[in-house]
């Protein structure tokens, strides 16, 4: 009971403590136009390459930009901690690691699932693509699927962030990696074969797969297979996230790394 | 006009070695870049015109420059403000637009390594021939190219100094930029409307000068010309705004607000 209290209770003040408590009136245009704008400046990319179709685009990028809180939300969640001099005193306190940490997983991936759905609706809308009504629950279960699994990538990484100081670089890197190698704007065909096998093991690759084949027609039996493996490769982040959780710990608490800023 | 001359001099200098050593700044002007020339490449490969290439890398290194000029000009001020020293700046007798504009001048400067990394990642892994038309006419549009977009980010940072959270606003400018000044997408393929914007934007008219150089098509000197009036215009409109936003800062007292 505890533990559920302090997940929930927990996960809430800190998601409202994000990014130095930033007003809801910034907060959620940060979270629209950045992402909106992605999906048009690659699909008029997409446009002058001749490459694929608007649709292709709008649906690749709205998935991966669950990746956007997942990781930028999740990492914050810990060196905001620090930044607030809060983190010494919430790693003393006798309150469970996993839920603390997924309590505060919680709303981000939320988050996730309302940046991915808003950049498509904001996309389509804006080019104009066509999509049967009957084919957007299951695009946005493919959007729950792949917020979940950036947001346990997001963990794994925000782990990092007990042992380094500045982890806005390696959360752009990861993003950065993510918009190259899951197919979201480059057919993975056209990848070489092992950026494409790197792909395989990445949160997203399998969403914007899934997501793709919705809007044209699939159904859920058809596309279960790929939510399956996508949600799997988000429980293999989120283990590995919550074991390099308790490992920095252990090492910041050794190194007396934990408060610096 | 000396002192100022030399303060802004100095705070371009001290700006620039301090960005050099912050792993974000470098990082974001370095590798940022590469992510979408790599993207660009793969596209245009992938699809009709792989004679785009070297244009996408000239693209990919303004998209670079824009984007730590937008980024880092709204957290040096943020950073100055958890250092606790915004105060004293805005306090000392030298104007404050002298202190913020050689900070913005300083981001977009270190833009030069996105043109290095840029070219070179290009060259190196895509074997993108680096061939200019006219190479002199390159490197004489690269400062006044550098200029006029941290000139921009100076517009863009007299009004952030306002808001505790000003921060979080720079990195909304960087997509829209990018698509609305024809760095990698030509202006052409986009609505007719959205040209007269980019005709303000010095992203624009560095990208026209640095291409024109590397293709010898157009009038590069007119698109140096083009950076040059607004960069004037930039400073003009910036130094207003910043006298307001600071008089609002101090008057609401928001300036020490992290």
């Amino acid at each position: 009971m505890t533990a559920l209290r302090v997940a929930l209770l927990g996960g809430l003040l800190s998601f409202r403590g994000l990014f130095s408590w930033l007003h809801p009136a910034l907060f959620v245009p940060t979270l629209i136009v950045p992402p909106l704008f992605q999906v048009l400046f690659f699909a008029y990319l997409g446009r002058a390459a001749e490459l694929e179709t608007d649709t292709f685009y709008v649906v690749g990028n709205s998935i991966q930009l669950a990746a956007l809180p997942g990781l930028f939300a999740m990492s914050h969640a810990i060196a905001g901690e620090r930044r607030s001099h809060t983190l010494a005193h919430l790693l003393a306190s006798p309150a469970s690691r996993v839920a603390l940490f997924l309590g505060r997983s919680l709303p981000v991936m939320a988050i996730g699932i309302l940046v991915s759905l808003s950049s498509f609706v904001f996309g389509a809308l804006v080019l104009d693509v066509e999509l049967s009504p009957g084919s957007l629950p299951l695009l946005v279960l493919t959007m729950a699927a792949a917020a979940f699994s950036c947001t346990a990538l997001g963990l794994a990484h925000a782990a990092v962030s007990l042992r380094v100081r500045e982890l806005a670089v390696f959360s752009n890197l990861v993003f950065a990696v993510l918009l190259i190698f899951c197919g979201v704007n480059v057919p993975l065909d056209d990848l070489p074969g092992w950026m494409s096998t790197i792909a395989q093991g990445l949160p997203v690759t399998h969403a914007v797969e899934a997501g793709r084949e919705a809007v044209s027609g699939a159904t859920l039996a058809d596309v279960g297979g790929l939510l399956a493996t996508e949600l799997a490769i988000g429980c293999a982040y989120l283990l590995l996230g919550l074991a390099l959780l308790r490992y920095y710990e252990h090492v910041a608490r050794r190194q007396a790394t934990l408060e610096l800023t | 006009m000396t002192r100022l001359a030399r303060l802004v001099w100095l705070g371009v200098v001290f700006h620039f070695r301090h960005l050099s050593r912050n792993a974000f700044a470098v990082m974001t002007t370095t590798i940022w870049p590469l992510v979408y020339a790599t993207l660009a490449y793969f596209m245009f490969r992938a699809g009709s015109d792989p004679e785009t290439l070297l244009f996408a890398s000239i693209g990919a290194t303004v998209m670079g420059i824009w984007s730590v000029t937008t980024v880092d000009a709204a957290d040096t001020i943020q950073r100055q403000r958890w250092l606790g020293v915004l105060e004293l700046l805005v306090a000392a007798p030298a104007p404050f637009w002298a202190v913020l504009l050689p900070i913005t001048i300083a981001s977009s400067a270190i833009g030069v390594y996105s043109l290095v990394s840029t070219l070179l990642w290009g060259r190196l892994v895509f074997g993108i021939p680096l061939e200019f038309e006219q190479p002199l006419v390159f490197a004489l549009a690269i400062p006044p190219t550098i200029v006029s977009i941290g000139l921009l980010g100076f517009v863009m940072a007299s009004v952030i100094v306002r808001f505790r959270a000003g921060w979080a606003v720079g990195n909304m400018f960087e997509y829209p930029v990018w698509l609305v000044t024809g760095l990698l997408i030509p202006i052409a393929l986009l609505p007719a409307w959205v040209e007269p914007i980019s005709w303000l934007l010095a992203p624009t008219w560095g990208m026209r000068a640095l291409s024109d150089a590397a293709f010898a098509g157009g009038s590069p000197f007119v698109d140096i010309a083009m950076c040059l009036v607004l960069s004037v215009v930039y400073t003009v409109v910036g130094s207003m705004l910043l006298g307001r936003f600071l008089e609002s800062a101090r008057r609401r007292a928001t300036l020490s607000l992290t």
